[in-house]
């Protein structure tokens, strides 16, 4: 144990042991090492195992051939994977289960040792080396010319900055699209996915409407960036529960409120919504908000409340926004309230 | 130049036109008897492995096929029910992979079958490597290259279950965006430069697919390749027992054997990942629809690496947003992120902490049964206690529905076990570790009791004991123990700080301590015995002895 002992054990015990390593366990032979009968078999079952093998690979390209898909047809699909998967899996487990078994069966199985050495080079190579580096170092000058030194420093600092900088146009700079969404005065709220508006009067207390703005299907481009902003979900609640915010007096249409889909925690639709709690659950962590009172969070991760779209109804008695969301609407950041 | 051995068969022609190109001779020399030690949690790093292997073969198969376009099309394909929908390319193409590609749906499964294996087998290689002491001297860089390619491994996981576009993969990027957002000061500009302007936008799955299918495999590649050089430099470390040392490896030589076992055990995964892929179905993207940032489905769930992230978003506790000078830092968010972090560079950076509070500069290549070293085992439990909770914790809702129980007391329980669990993980593993260690003493000293009890002629009775045999004995006594350092002043007459710590973290780790059985016990306890047992050669020696 010479080149292990020349390093410090820190704080270990050092005790006489009780007997000597005894060595290696003598070697049991196997059976196939004993009787060549039984060796023969292990041979044949490896060479039955490989073969095996091959009628797997026969059956994956089979179930290949014999299931084409034909238009509107899942069981060919179903089938199709099923038989190519089951041949693989036999012709590879074939392989697998013929190598392992041959490896214990009829290959040697006493356990043999090599020396080991520690990582560490030997002091002269080491003397070597810190050699050649100094020569490198003289013959260059690196130590010595210091200007050289340090301006190669200072160019190595900067040229991987425009490889930084050319990826500047990855995303156009956020400005104030987080606190932004389609809602106008007068958008009419829509069904959500079909854009049919909702008259007040069709919103009976309890039904709850997956809502978008007027527009936003007609939309060429951005359609689903805008619906992940302007996504609300509609409620009628008897107004009696509802609980009253001076601030937000006027903001309801005779008990028909309206908040924003997008959970304040990370940005989930809030889709769950409880009728006789009044309480919006998150299906992805769980944010519970109170419905009936202004949406604050009464359970779960999320911190600020959902915001409300203030609404009333047009001269057709359709349900309409009076502006867009007073505040950004989904996960917090860091200057949305600048 | 004597070329007396001139080859003449077709074979030694190749070897010698090889050998003479490339120096074959003597990296067969080398290498062609290298011995491995056999044990089957040594076998946990293949199976990473040989899955990775796998997912590049199954993803080859899946980048023929895939588009990762998000422009907008209308679904044409054999999928009845989605007939006629609104959806992006990537999604229909990940549909036409699955029912109008023969092969397709197979593959996509092996890949994905593959891809939880992957991680999983990396997972418990680490925890195989950790509980075993297999991080140490020289081997603690081999473990940051391993935690890196682990990291990498959740990377691959994430970026391609978000390639299909689906609407659970697509809720899982908006779960990432709103977290990006809440990282103070760039949040924004990320979540920008990342999707290429406003959530989901029309980029990012291009980008993800470049990352999915070029730089991470890249990255996991050249992880890989320095893992194993590693592994080559260093040689395997193997377990304790008779004739294992620290200055020996012992175990079955590369070619035959271990190729063969090596070699068969990559078909052995293979098959099996196609096996199952053959007859259970994950992901089912078609069942999901379309990415829609208005719809979500109850118990979402992430692939299971990712669920620790998940849980920790869920346990954290609700209204923390912490507003300074009117900027908000959403905690809701930081907390998870920089809890998470934590436990990763703890994980990270344990092997450094444990051999600078042992001061054990030797090299270790002799692997510690758990059990003996009670104190990293009992701190391993707890790091996989507080995993498992965070884990949990991403099925706080199915857990609630299973078992008819309120979700709100699901969640709670759940915080309350992130700080109890490790704790008691902790005590109660500790205890279990240092029981063992004294039945191995208990064993080594008076040997195994038998079960037969006695009645001596003088009315005593007594249970016959029987004694080990020399290589179980040594595989009881052959451990490395540590004893608490004491803080000890320096050149200048001072105790610093740093000594003071690691004296205390040395006390902490091996105050309790049950020490290997010494020679001076040893012989203490045979004194009325006769000795020779120990060293008869029998496998079974046929003399009993009482335990007094």
């Amino acid at each position: 144990m010479s080149e292990l002992e020349q390093y410090s054990a820190g704080s270990r015990t050092n005790i006489e042991r009780p007997i000597k390593d005894p060595g290696m366990e003598p070697h049991r032979e196997r059976m196939t090492d004993k009787s060549e009968r039984h060796a023969r078999n292990a041979e044949r079952q490896v060479a039955l195992l490989f073969g095996i093998s091959v009628i797997g690979a026969i059956i994956a390209v089979w179930g290949f051939l014999a299931f084409p898909i034909v238009g509107g047809d899942l069981s060919a699909t179903r089938n199709g994977a099923f038989w190519m998967g089951i041949g693989m899996a036999l012709s590879l487990l074939g392989i697998g289960f013929g190598a392992v078994h041959w490896a214990k069966t009829l290959m040697p199985d006493a356990e043999v040792a090599e020396d080991r050495h520690i990582a560490r080079s030997s002091d002269e190579t080491r003397a070597k080396a810190v050699e050649i580096i100094k020569l490198a170092d003289g013959e260059s000058g690196f130590t010595r010319r210091k200007l050289i030194r340090r301006s190669l420093y200072g160019a190595l600092a900067f040229f991987p900055i425009p490889a930084v900088v050319i990826f500047g146009d990855l995303g156009p700079s956020v400005g104030d699209t987080l606190k932004h969404t389609m809602w106008r005065s007068g958008t009419r709220l829509t069904k959500d996915p079909t854009g049919i508006p909702i008259k007040a009067s069709e919103v009976t207390i309890g039904s709850v409407f997956h809502v978008i703005p007027e527009g936003l299907s007609e939309l060429e481009h951005h359609k689903l960036e805008e619906k992940a902003k302007a996504a609300v979900l509609l409620v009628r609640v008897n107004p009696a529960d509802l609980k009253e915010d001076p601030a937000k007096a006027g903001w309801s249409y005779d008990g028909i409120v309206a908040y924003s889909k997008i959970c304040t925690h990370v940005g989930c639709p809030v889709a769950l919504y409880e009728q006789h709690t009044h309480h919006l659950l998150c299906p992805c962590h769980q944010s519970t908000f109170d419905l009936a009172d202004h949406c604050k969070v009464v359970f779960g991760p999320a911190a600020r409340p959902l915001p409300q779209l203030p609404i009333t109804v047009d001269a057709e008695g359709y349900l309409v926004a009076q502006s867009d969301f007073l505040e950004p609407v989904g996960p917090s950041f860091w200057d949305m309230r600048k | 130049m004597s070329n007396a051995t001139e080859p003449k068969t077709a074979l030694g022609k190749t070897a010698n036109y090889l050998d003479e190109r490339l120096t074959l001779g003597s990296v067969l020399k080398n290498f062609g008897r290298k011995v491995f030690p056999d044990h089957w949690s040594f076998m946990l790093g293949e199976v990473a492995m040989y899955s990775f292997v796998i997912l590049i073969l199954s993803g080859t198969f899946l980048t023929f096929y895939f588009q990762p376009s998000m422009a907008h099309t209308i679904y044409e394909g054999s999928y009845a029910p989605l007939k006629g929908a609104e959806m992006t390319v990537a999604y229909s193409s990940s549909l036409d992979i699955s029912f109008d590609i023969r092969g397709g749906l197979l593959m996509r499964q092996v890949h994905h079958w593959a891809a939880l294996l992957f991680v999983a087998a990396a997972g418990l290689h680490m925890l195989r490597v950790f509980f075993t002491g297999a991080f140490r001297k020289p081997r603690e860089l081999n473990w940051l290259v391993g935690f890196f390619l682990f990291l990498a491994g959740m990377g691959a996981g994430f970026t391609g279950y978000s390639l299909p576009d689906d609407l659970l993969s697509g809720n899982g990027l908006r779960i990432i965006d709103g977290m990006i957002k809440g990282i103070p000061l760039v949040g924004p500009s990320i979540s920008s430069g990342f999707f290429g302007g406003e959530f989901p936008g029309t980029e990012v799955i291009a980008r993800l697919y470049s990352l999915h299918i070029m730089i991470i495999p890249a990255v996991i590649i050249a992880l890989l390749a320095v893992h194993l050089m590693m592994v080559v430099i260093h040689k395997h470390t193997h377990y304790p027992g008779p004739g294992r040392r620290d200055d020996n490896v012992v175990g079955y030589p590369l070619m035959p054997v271990y190729v063969a076992k090596a070699g068969g055990f990559f078909f052995l995964v293979f098959g099996v990942i196609a096996a199952i892929s053959a007859t259970f179905t994950i992901n089912p993207i078609w069942n999901y629809g379309p990415y829609d940032p208005s719809p979500v489905s109850a118990g979402t769930q992430p692939d299971w690496y990712i669920g620790w992230l998940d849980g920790a978003l869920r346990l954290a506790p609700g209204h923390m947003d912490v507003s300074i000078f009117g900027y908000v830092i959403p905690m809701g968010v930081m907390l998870p992120l920089i809890v998470s972090l934590l436990f990763l560079a703890v994980v990270a950076a344990y092997p450094f902490i444990e051999a600078w509070v042992t001061g054990d500069k030797r090299e270790h290549h002799l692997l510690d049964r758990p059990r003996n070293a009670p104190t990293r085992t009992a701190i391993g439990a707890a790091g996989v206690t507080f995993y498992a909770v965070l884990w949990a914790g991403a099925s706080t809702d199915l857990i609630a529905v299973f078992f008819q129980m309120s979700l709100n007391h699901v969640l709670t329980a759940m915080q309350v076990l992130l700080i109890i669990g490790p704790i008691l993980a902790y005590w109660v593993t500790k205890r279990t570790c240092l029981s063992l260690q004294r039945k191995d003493r208990e064993i080594a000293l008076h040997g195994r009791e038998t079960g037969r009890v006695v009645r001596l002629p003088h009315g005593e009775y007594i249970e016959i004991h029987e004694p080990v045999d020399k290589y179980e004995l040594w595989k009881l006594v052959d451990f490395k123990d540590y004893e608490p350092i004491m803080p000890r002043p320096n050149k200048d007459g001072k105790i610093t700080l740093g000594t003071k710590i690691r004296a205390s973290l040395s006390k902490f780790y091996f105050e309790d301590r049950i020490a290997p059985v010494s020679k001076a016990e040893y012989e203490l306890a045979h004194a009325d015995h006769a000795p020779e047992t120990i060293e008869e050669p029998k496998r079974k020696p046929k003399q009993i002895k009482a335990k007094k």
